[in-house]
């Protein structure tokens, strides 16, 4: 279980993270989502305590990070698959964080072996590591303690699609034996594959958080018409607001049930009608974050297009 | 049908996680052993470890091959190879502080072992410890060689350290390699700190070396603001410093030591580790 609550981080006027509370809980996959610099990696590294927080508290089961007396075996981290000493070999970074956790020699292998680094592989030095394998090594480091709560930062970057796969299996499995899992994403696509709850972030607030199907059910509904207008008025006067998408669509915020009745009251004929389900969701995460992003896209982006 | 063999298995390990268990903090022990292995990893670190045992062998030739006879003492013996030694400790103790910022293994370290003074201390203990056991080498090495270059001039071998000259020099080098380790945790870069090292070492001396022949009035106080000039009884192997050149020691070590450090550890403990 973690738990944060009114976490604030300014650095000089600028508030990098801003009274974000949200929690995430034993048995779930926890998906922190955001676009780049929403503060994702600076609220998770004030929760272990390598940023000190302006306000508020981060506490992982129940206490503050620092306060684990080893915390390798509770918790397992990965917060920059590059912060690994160039130096080493891939064996001798895990032999070190084995070592601090008092773990056997032999849970280093068991590692290894889990996110499949050859020996040949993990006998080679980290700067000739691609980000892929130092992304699996980053993995084996946080798994090696079996820890209960992994805290995982973009930790698909670099992995190829099997790997990704892989992961995602990895996530879900731990989350159903009882794990919390907290994983960080700018991908949506990413992260609802796995995810069970969702806490989207930006410009350091948390601009929605819930679980993941509770947030597609409020999406609405998908509607595509060749007469858009006849079928938006009809919604209109039946009280549901709903926004154009691409050339021929509908974004309804009712659900698919009572839009359809609205059409057929109306007689309009429809192409396509469903629940807006992923893209619905992509369209939110835009939306909430529509003043934070960097890029400013004209507001008829076509939902499902992107991938 | 083709198969897409992949690197990953897709048989996950089904069960249940520990609750509960009760872990133990970290011991210092622990961390100062693992500490003292980061040091010996890694090429550099292990090259830079061995550069300690080949400097100490080339010194050891160089005296039993140019010093004259009477030159060819205990003492001389030890302090040609410390000589190199006393400069290769700071840039020991410099590395194993500044790599967890410049590697950024610190998010490793620092999250394994959140207590950062821990971390800190332990590094101390063990950059010390290699300090004292390279003198110790420094010390068995220049035996032998004083003993070989006696046989072969076929004279009587000089033995003269006595055991508190020996403890004393153990102890400035100490001092030298913690001079590195406070400019490490100070500046926790290794480029820069290294660089901080060299202009530590070099640039007030000279200063101080130039200020003090050109005014008397300066070459009397010398002492109590020249650290390497204050340390130097130390490390000379004969008799060690009076009371008064120990005052300048404790004072010279005050301000150029032990307030940085304080400082230093300051900042360790507050800053972000990135």
């Amino acid at each position: 279980m973690i738990t944060i609550e009114s976490l604030t981080k300014t650095y000089g006027s600028s508030t990098a993270v801003d009274h974000v509370t949200f929690q995430a809980r034993p048995g779930r996959v926890t998906g922190f989502l955001g676009p780049n610099g929403a503060g994702k990696s600076t609220t998770m590294r004030i929760l272990v305590g390598l940023t000190p927080a302006t306000s508020g508290t981060a506490t992982i089961s129940g206490r503050a990070y620092a306060d684990l007396p080893n915390p390798g075996r509770e918790v397992g981290l990965l917060l920059d698959a590059s912060a690994q000493h160039a130096g080493r070999t891939g064996r001798e970074t895990l032999s070190i964080a084995q070592r601090f956790m008092g773990l056997p020699q032999q849970r280093v292998e068991e590692v290894l072996d889990l996110v499949s680094l050859t020996p040949q592989e993990s006998s080679r030095r980290v700067r000739d590591y691609s980000l892929g394998m130092r992304q699996r090594l980053g993995l084996a480091t946080a798994l090696l303690g079996e820890p209960e709560v992994l805290i995982l930062d973009e930790p698909a970057n670099g992995l190829d699609p099997s790997g990704i796969r892989w992961m995602r299996g990895l996530l879900r499995d731990h989350a159903d034996r009882g794990g919390t899992v907290l994983l960080s994403s700018h991908l949506l696509r990413e992260i609802e594959v796995v995810a069970d709850d969702l806490v989207l972030i930006g410009n350091g607030r948390v601009v929605a958080q819930g679980a993941k199907s509770e947030m597609l059910r409020s999406t609405g509904s998908l509607v595509r018409t060749s007469e858009r207008d006849r079928v938006a008025a009809a919604l209109t006067a039946s009280g549901i607001s709903s926004s154009v998408v691409g050339t021929d669509g509908l974004l309804a915020h009712a659900d698919a049930e009572q839009v359809g009745k609205v059409v057929f009251a109306a007689g309009v004929h429809v192409t396509e009608l469903r629940p807006a389900d992923s893209g619905g969701l992509e369209d939110i995460f835009l939306e909430l974050t529509a003043q934070t992003q960097r890029e400013h896209p004209s507001h008829s982006a076509p939902v499902g297009a992107t991938s | 049908m083709t198969t897409l063999k992949t690197r990953d298995k897709t048989a996950p390990d089904r069960s249940p996680l520990q609750s509960e268990a009760v872990h133990h903090a970290v011991p210092l022990h622990r961390i100062v052993t693992i500490e003292l292995r980061k040091m010996f990893d890694t090429r550099a670190g292990y090259w830079l470890m061995a550069s300690i045992g080949i400097t100490a062998l080339l010194a050891t030739g160089g005296v039993a091959l140019f010093a004259s006879d009477t030159q060819s003492t205990y003492a001389n013996f030890t302090k040609a190879i410390g000589f190199p030694i006393a400069a290769i400790l700071p840039i020991v103790a410099i590395l194993s502080v500044t790599s967890e910022w410049s590697q950024r293994s610190g998010l490793t370290t620092f999250t394994l072992v959140p207590g950062r003074h821990r971390v800190i201390l332990a590094k101390a203990i063990a950059s010390a410890s290699v300090g004292v056991v390279s003198i110790l080498l420094a010390f068995g090495v220049g035996a032998v060689g004083n003993l070989l270059s006696a046989t072969i001039a076929d004279r009587p071998a000089v033995w003269d350290v006595t055991a508190t000259e020996a403890l004393l020099f153990v102890a400035g080098n100490v001092l030298g390699l913690l001079t590195g380790f406070m400019l490490g945790v100070l500046i926790r870069n290794s480029a820069g700190a290294v660089v901080g090292y060299f202009i530590y070492t070099f640039v007030p001396p000279t200063v101080f070396a130039l200020w003090a022949a050109s005014q008397n009035a300066f070459a009397n106080l010398r002492g109590w603001v020249d650290v390497g000039y204050a340390q130097q009884p130390l490390l000379e192997l004969n008799g060690g410093p009076t009371q008064h050149q120990w005052a300048q020691i404790g004072v010279t070590a005050v301000c150029w030591l032990l307030l940085p450090l304080i400082g230093g550890l300051a900042l360790v403990m507050k800053s972000e580790v990135k």
